[in-house]
């Protein structure tokens, strides 16, 4: 039995090197892993090298490569210092979870207030943080456009072509999609207006449209894929940037079609004070917000298909940005606490689409 | 009756590999397991009872509970048959056969859905045969089905394998000098031994389907009510930061799974133990 | 001891099985047949589609794909799971399967599906519970981030969620193969005078070595390849806590598809590199036996 209980300290002991060793080549894979990312010279100079971590929502993630580039060079000039951003990307309701559980980013840029809020709920970041920031702490805006096919085969126009019978329509599912929420809403907007905001026939609209979807995906990406690699549906209802970026990547299959009437979707940016106060980042993550509006990220913005806030900027871009009547969440929905409740909670106003029997 | 009379701890080392057992169990498992238990209960019973009870929610379990059924019990046989020619024949390219059969597990599940839904999608390759005869593969119930099975297939092939592998040639051998038929020799001598490997197989493909997400998302189509599957439901409630509601819908999953494989478990035995008394 | 080990088995490499212990040769064929057939569509059709999105860009691309840093720090993060996982999966897999099937005890079926659970569990799930365990909001989160303590958002983390989905892949393997093997040949070996570590590596470990070296290949195919609960554990950050999976998801939502799929297809190349492994570890196995038998 003494070698039985020899064996037994055996396997605890290998137990413990595996663990001990697994740790140890933790931290080297990471430490490997960080010398990967592009950082700019270790040229040793008087400020330390600063490390900031965006977590950011899907769509973003050209404008952010372009962006970091740019701010990192800023910041050299600024202050002789390096920075290296890191950057991660996902649906925007994950990655404000990630970040409430305890992802360290030391800015978020997500798709709606909403999420920001939740981070800010959970004493994170500051409850006002909408005005640490100009522009509601939106450097950039967005719409909600109409991706169709080449030559416009189903002659779509407008909102109300969407519910025509035989038109199929590809969004991503607003429960699980935060700018699926932007979809819903900017249909919503159309339907008030044509039908002078009786609740009955709005629901009615939003109801028609969505059995015209075939395919609800749960994220962005995935419904711009099915629209595009599937070939399944007649529109896509798609960020402005989405849709400009679809059909610069997959060249002249497609067309944007702008309606009379959309919403203007504000991807709000803050600061999160708990983990840059922790880090010791503060300077530089405001810098790097900051940055988003001055003319240079404002016209990175601008090119990776954003609406810029900064006139001139805008201006220069004009014939890319058509102007349209746009309702905003905070004027028409009560700001997305509200929108939120009676729309896409459990039992709102979404859910009863798809209530049996209807 | 040979198992009844034998002692206990005749072998060593019980203690220490049941204590191992238990405790790295406890460490990756059971603990985690618990938190998600717990954060279900934050719900008050009502809360609860409701949440999984939502008709949305119910017509995804039934869903998830069809499509994994029906894709475990197709993965039995495609399972045996794959398992048998593996194990009992010679043939050029068996070896790369055999390699293959891993791949669903090694491809990560996304790739696998993407992969599923360029071919089945009505402008894929397969997808397009069955489109002029009003047959819809990708975005229906049939879609998430085969996803099930390109998941399952090396669960059953992988247990039962093995068992055929060691299964002595002398039973057989002495059917055979009775005069007993293939067939007859098939279903009475080796079948019985490879009933425990295929419920194994069967319960694991179908408590994999049940949960599985990455690969079924793709070809869903995830229309509520109709092709919605539950693990979609439970990233919808986190998506509204309802973890106690996503836990909840988990829980049932759980339980669901837990039961069969269970009930499982304990046929197997039984059989086993019947077999091992002859 | 040679008698016991040493009954005569249907290995992998063992001679035909004798003609009056086979099929008609209509029937192998026709067998061998539909096994192809469905080891087509259901296996070989998805790896074409992989195969030709991989190479749609052509070889250069293919190459500049996986020559990419961030592919490579999210290979070497994949490895180094797996590297992780398997062997301590492995040990727990045997351990496992000792106590349960050569010994009887209450709540033996309690504890085998307990370890099937893992199997039952949503990937996401698998995720979800170590985000509640460790997270911020959780019970210790806070000691945690106070000691500076990374788990989830870091390697630790993504093992963690790996070692979980991929739990009960050797036990699993292993229990039914014992089970049909009964203890005879040990208490045998135990009568002989054998003691507790040579009645298992000579015994015990002969008899197994196909289940156990199956299971250690599912479970590392797995574990390179999980997705779902990686990603929820994962915080994404690129170069850093990216698998390969993630790595693929990323590049796929980049709409760099041919470059999602190039990477895929590595991940298939490590599975078939496993499979050589097993090969050679068959090819030696058989001679180690059969130089026993003499």
């Amino acid at each position: 039995m003494t070698r039985v209980k020899f064996f037994g300290l055996f396997l605890v002991a290998v137990l413990l090197i595996a663990m001990l060793s697994g740790c140890g080549s933790n931290k080297e894979g990471t430490a490997a892993s960080v010398s990967v990312t592009p950082s700019p010279s270790p040229s040793a100079k008087v400020p330390a090298p600063v490390e900031l971590l965006n977590v950011s929502y899907d769509p973003t993630r050209e404008l952010y490569e372009q962006f970091n580039k740019s701010f990192a060079e800023e910041w050299k000039k600024e202050t002789g210092g390096s920075v290296t951003i890191k950057q991660s990307h996902g649906g925007s309701g994950k990655q404000s979870r990630a970040v409430i559980d305890g992802l360290e980013a030391d800015v978020v840029t997500l798709a709606l207030a909403y999420d920001i809020d939740a981070i800010a709920a959970k004493g994170l970041t500051k409850k006002d943080w909408q005005q640490s920031f100009e522009q509601n702490s939106t450097p950039y805006t967005s719409t909600i456009v109409f991706l169709v096919r080449k030559g416009n085969p189903k002659g779509i126009k407008d909102w109300n072509d969407l519910i025509k019978d035989g038109v199929q329509v590809i969004t991503p599912n607003p429960k699980t999609s935060g700018g699926a929420r932007w979809n819903y809403l900017a249909a919503w907007g159309y339907a008030a207006q044509q039908n002078n905001n009786d609740e009955t026939k709005i629901k009615e609209f939003i109801k028609t449209l969505f059995h015209n979807v075939p395919v609800l995906d749960s994220g962005a990406r995935d419904a711009t894929n099915t629209f595009v690699q599937r070939k399944i549906g007649d529109v896509l209802l798609a960020w402005e940037n989405e849709a400009y970026l679809a059909k610069k990547e997959f060249g002249d299959e497609f067309e944007i079609v702008t309606p009379s009437l959309s919403i203007l979707a504000e991807p709000p940016v803050a600061i999160v004070d708990k983990v840059v106060d922790k880090k010791g980042t503060r300077q530089a993550a405001e810098a790097y917000l900051k940055y988003l509006y001055s003319e240079q990220g404002q016209e990175i913005a601008a090119q990776n298909f954003y609406r810029p806030r900064m006139q001139s900027v805008a201006d220069r871009h004009k014939d890319q940005f058509p102007q349209l009547k746009l309702l905003t969440i905070d004027k028409d929905f009560g700001g997305w606490q509200a929108a939120q409740k009676k729309h896409f909670a459990d039992g709102g106003i979404f859910d009863e689409i798809y209530t049996p029997g209807s | 009756m040979a198992a009844k009379t034998r002692t206990d701890r005749a072998l060593p080392g019980f203690r220490l590999t049941l204590g191992f057992t238990v405790l790295y169990l406890s460490l990756i498992v059971l603990i985690p397991l618990a938190a998600l238990v717990l954060h279900s209960a934050g719900l008050t019973a009502g809360q609860w009872w409701d949440t999984v009870t939502n008709a949305r929610v119910a017509a995804s379990y039934k869903l998830s509970i069809l499509t994994s059924l029906s894709a475990a019990f197709a993965n039995i046989f495609i399972g045996l048959l794959l398992a048998w020619v593996l194990v009992r024949y010679r043939f050029p390219g068996k070896k790369i056969i055999d390699g293959l059969i891993d791949l669903p597990f090694a491809l990560p599940t996304a790739v696998a859905g993407i992969a599923l839904t360029t071919i089945y999608a009505p402008n894929g390759w397969i997808g397009s045969l069955f489109e002029p005869l009003g047959i819809k593969i990708a975005y229906s119930p049939l879609g998430i089905m085969l996803a099930l099975i390109f998941i399952g297939t090396p669960f059953v092939v992988r247990t039962v394998q093995p068992v055929l592998q060691e299964l002595e040639t002398d039973t057989e051998e002495a059917a055979a000098m009775l005069g007993a038929y293939r067939w007859r020799s098939f279903l009475k001598v080796i079948l019985p031994e490879l009933i425990s490997p295929l419920l194994t197989g069967f319960a694991l493909a179908f408590a994999r389907g049940i949960g599985e997400y990455g690969s079924v998302v793709f070809i869903s189509g995830n229309m509520p009510m109709k092709t919605e599957i539950a693990p979609l439901l439970i990233i919808t409630k986190l998506e509204q930061y309802e973890y106690a509601q996503a836990a909840a819908i988990a829980v049932v999953l759980l339980l669901i799974s837990f039961v069969l494989l269970l009930g499982i478990n304990f046929a197997q035995r039984r059989s086993s133990r019947r077999s091992n008394a002859v | 001891m040679a008698g016991i080990v040493t009954s005569p088995r249907a290995g992998e490499s063992s001679p035909v099985v004798p003609k009056h212990l086979t099929e008609p040769r209509i029937v192998r064929g026709i067998l061998i047949g539909a096994a192809l057939l469905m080891v087509g569509i259901i296996i070989v059709l998805p790896l074409l589609t992989v195969i030709t999105q991989a190479l749609s860009k052509g070889w250069e691309a293919y190459l500049s794909a996986l020559r990419e840093p961030e592919a490579l720090a999210a290979l070497r993060l994949t490895l180094l799971t797996a590297a992780i996982a398997v062997p301590l999966n492995s040990l727990f897999g045997l351990a496992a399967a000792w106590a349960l099937t050569k010994f009887r005890f209450r709540g033996k079926n309690v504890l085998v599906t307990l370890i099937d659970l893992p199997f039952a569990v949503s990937p996401v799930v698998s995720g979800l519970i170590y985000v509640l365990l460790f997270g911020a909001q959780s019970f210790i989160g806070p000691w945690l981030a106070a000691h500076n303590i990374k788990i989830i958002f870091a390697a630790p983390g993504i093992v963690l969620a790996t070692m979980f989905v991929t739990f009960p892949f050797v036990a699993r393997e292993l229990i039914p193969l014992m089970e049909s093997q009964g203890v005879q040949d040990e208490e045998a070996a135990v009568i002989l005078g054998a003691r507790g570590w040579r009645v298992f590596r000579k015994v015990t470990l002969p008899n197994i070595k196909w289940g156990l070296l199956y299971g250690m290949i599912l479970c590392n195919a797995r574990a390179m390849g999980e997705f779902g609960a990686v990603s929820v554990v994962s915080g994404h950050i690129r170069g850093e806590t990216n698998t390969l999976p993630l790595h693929i998801e990323i590049l796929y939502n980049e709409y760099q598809f041919a470059a999602a799929f190039a990477v895929a297809s590595l991940l298939m190349l490590l599975a078939v590199a496993t499979l050589i492994a097993k090969s050679l570890l068959e090819i030696r196995i058989a001679g180690g036996s059969r130089k026993h038998e003499h």
